[in-house]
């Protein structure tokens, strides 16, 4: 088979134009993913800011206003509601109308001043405990600042240490996000449009023409990967463009790199496709066989959470999905200028799913000509 | 409306529905992988954070150091006697930052001056572990030194945390919820706009809709397998939650079933509303992953915070039903039912399922003139 023979230059074109004729495809093919990169690169941050607390200070003295006033001015905390009684606490936390509640004991100015340990009661909404977590160490750095100010011989020791952030040193949650959301939408993009590709035509019977024309398996895989392969790169580069001009993330590394493995990433995932695509009967069952695929990938993937808190085997399992891999040398390429050995060290095993899931696809195919 | 045609429309639907394996795919195979992810994969609980502690003193004070480092369950200690023999790994992604102790840490420690002991580097391209890394590498140091002083000076202000409704600190418990409400989003949205567009799609709609059926007729039979399907996997996976994964469910089982069906008026409508203006099967993955299962894994506020969010977005998120959907969950598993919470939920996903039903009946009226 002669790489571009005009009959595959043919059938290249053929399912180009397929899902890009539609003007409302090629539409949703490239604008939704870059407004969903805009919303949720705002929306996705593990920071806690602007949250609602509640302080109930039975005490009224010198020490809990100064806590109070401190707690107050804080940047994570949007409103502070004053509370009246135990009762009222319990509800605002119940309601969820709170993340966390100070309650104040009465003796907390007395305790303080004559230097004996004042407790301090903070109560957290367990439904939110990842920022109440994230508060609750705001409120125990606060106070502890604010007990070290009112025993000057106590030594506050958390000086001791120089803390640097490297690639990142501000921790701008959006350095982060934006990138690994370009190779997530991409991801998903090329996803579904390769899954699509076989299963459209077995729906309306046009495969078993394709299958009796003289085109080989390896000619068909090849023409319905080219579609998807060049959508998903391009809006996966398109998405990496906006990161930079958009969204201001230093991009240090290779671009060129960058390209290939992209090419290679989006590679991998229309092979997954294209095996989901080749056993659906129906674009109905495609799309959520797409899916059922693809939510597990991003879940695993790194994404949303780092791949070292999870249980050994799902680590495994991880190294094996491509997403994986890409999250590394894009977050890499953007912010710690990766080297190519880093790079390389990444992209093998995206090169041998791609190399895999490929190959199954044109067995299957191949299995539908018997 | 004719009762007899409707319940001939429900059976031919409901035959459909069961005779189409990715159905069950969708319905009951998925939400045990994805309850099975967000119980054991999505963990926001870190542990054992692999960092480098560079030991370039060999003092005894500084060893003493390193071995807390080491002793510490929040790290995986890579030692290093230079820092070049880490920083590469970090760069790789393989370690999160380092701990350098340096040449003169004993002659820093004896010297009582406010300068640095140690440097703490974190690798910032991954801004949550970064705080993280930073956060306890001081800890582990203030508590050494608290240890060397000898008298362990009790803070002056004793913050005591308690977290209602999940004291152990569990992110299961507030991520299994959250899953729930994507599964039925799936079910409720996409598996609604698949199979009303598929309708289009082959041009039955337009026979169906040419029978002396109503056009409510027509859409009641559809969705209601759907929102018994709905329903169903909800109940599947509520009893996999509180009996496999370990997630109490304080309120009653009718309150959540309840919500569930409350819930699956928005999430259907939206199904209509999208299948109503694509028509297509592929437009309509397209618009049911951006449009219904993004928002609902990261603007429901279960992963992240949405009062974190800047005010545009925040709005936003108040017309994701499954915003509503996941703080009702949440509340109806770990708190009980506290129907100030369940209450204005419910009425806001009403609300949003009435807007989405006007749209698609407005919708599906018009293109029949046409």
């Amino acid at each position: 088979m002669a790489l571009l023979s005009p009959r595959l230059r043919a059938q290249i074109i053929k399912e180009l134009l397929s899902i890009l004729r539609d003007r409302r495809a090629r539409a949703l093919l490239i604008g939704p993913p870059l407004i969903q990169l805009l919303i949720f690169s705002f929306a996705a941050t593990l920071e806690v800011r602007n949250v609602a607390i509640a302080i109930y200070d039975r005490d009224g003295g010198r020490g809990s206003q100064e806590l109070v006033a401190r707690v107050s001015a804080a940047t994570f905390v949007g409103s502070v509601a004053t509370m009246q009684s135990p009762e009222q606490l319990q509800a605002a936390i119940e309601q969820r109308q709170v993340l966390l509640a100070i309650d104040i004991p009465e003796t907390f100015s007395r305790d303080v001043a004559a230097g004996r340990p004042a407790p301090l009661q903070v109560i957290v909404d367990g439904r939110r405990a990842n920022s109440g977590q994230v508060a609750l160490r705001y409120v125990e750095s606060i106070a502890g600042n604010l007990g070290a100010t009112m025993q000057p011989e106590s030594s506050g020791n958390n000086d001791r240490v120089a803390v640097r952030h490297w690639f990142n040193p501000n921790l701008i949650y959006q350095w982060f996000i934006v990138p690994s959301l370009a190779g997530t939408l991409a991801m998903f993009t090329s996803l579904i449009v390769t899954a699509l590709s076989i299963a459209r035509e077995r729906e309306l019977g046009t495969f078993d023409q394709l299958l009796v024309s003289p085109t080989t398996p390896a000619e068909i895989i090849v023409a319905k990967a080219a579609p998807a392969l060049v959508i998903g790169t391009t809006l996966g580069m398109l998405m990496v463009g906006a990161g930079v001009f958009a969204f201001g993330v230093p991009f240090t590394g290779s671009l060129g790199l960058l390209f290939l493995t992209m090419l290679l990433f989006i590679l991998s995932i229309v092979g997954l496709g294209l095996m989901i695509s080749s056993i659906c009967a129906t674009q109905q069952q495609a799309i959520l066989g797409a899916f059922a695929t693809g939510v597990p990938m991003i879940l695993m993937s790194g994404f949303a959470t780092p791949v070292e808190n999870m249980p050994m085997v799902l680590q495994w399992v991880a190294e094996v999905i491509p997403l994986t891999h890409f999250l590394i040398i894009v977050q890499g390429t953007f912010v710690k200028t990766l080297p190519a050995a880093e790079v390389a060290a990444q992209a093998w095993p995206m090169a041998l799913t791609a190399l895999v899931t490929l190959s199954i696809a044109t067995l299957l195919v191949r299995s539908r000509l018997q | 409306m004719n009762l007899r045609r409707l319940i001939a429309l429900v059976r031919k639907e409901s035959l459909q529905v069961i005779r189409d394996p990715s159905t069950f795919l969708i319905a009951f195979v998925l939400p045990v992988i994805l309850l099975f992810l967000f119980a054991y994969a999505v963990s926001l609980d870190i542990r054992k954070v692999a960092i480098g502690v560079v030991l370039e003193s060999d003092g005894a004070a500084a060893q003493s150091l390193a071995a807390a480092f080491s002793g510490t369950h929040y790290f995986q200690v890579t030692p290093a006697r230079d820092r070049r023999e880490v920083a590469g790994e970090v760069i790789a992604s393989r370690l999160k930052g380092y701990v350098v102790i340096p040449q003169d840490f004993e002659r820093r420690l004896a010297t009582n001056t406010e300068s640095a002991l140690v440097q703490v580097i974190t690798d910032g391209s991954q801004p949550n572990t970064a705080g993280f890394v930073a956060g306890y590498a001081q800890g582990v140091i203030a508590q050494w030194l608290a240890g060397q002083v000898g008298q362990s000076t009790p803070p002056v202000i004793d913050v005591r945390s308690r977290f209602w409704f999940n004291p152990e600190i569990e992110s299961r418990r507030f991520l299994v919820p959250g899953a729930i409400a994507i599964i039925m989003t799936m079910i409720g949205t996409l598996l609604t706009a698949l199979v009303v567009a598929r309708e289009w799609e082959r041009g039955t709609m337009e026979a169906l809709l040419s029978t002396p059926a109503r056009v409510v007729e027509i859409l009641i039979g559809k969705l209601l397998p759907y929102f018994v399907l709905g329903l169903l996997a909800t109940l599947g996976s509520a009893l996999l939650a509180v009996f496999v994964f370990d997630v109490p469910l304080r309120g009653s089982w009718f309150t959540l079933l309840l919500l569930s069906a409350v819930f699956l008026v928005p999430a259907l409508g939206q199904g209509l509303v999208i299948s109503a203006l694509a028509k297509n099967q592929f437009i309509a993955a397209q618009a049911a992953l951006f449009s219904g299962f993004l928002p609902a894994f990261l603007l429901s506020g279960f992963l992240f915070e949405i009062d974190s969010m800047p005010t545009p977005i925040r709005l936003i998120t108040s017309i994701v039903p499954a915003r509503h959907f996941v703080a009702s969950l949440q509340t109806v598993f770990l708190a009980g039912d506290v129907w100030a919470v369940m209450l204005p939920n419910m009425a806001a996903m009403l609300a949003i399922g009435a807007l989405f039903f006007t749209l698609a009946k407005f919708k599906t009226r018009k293109s029949l003139d046409t």
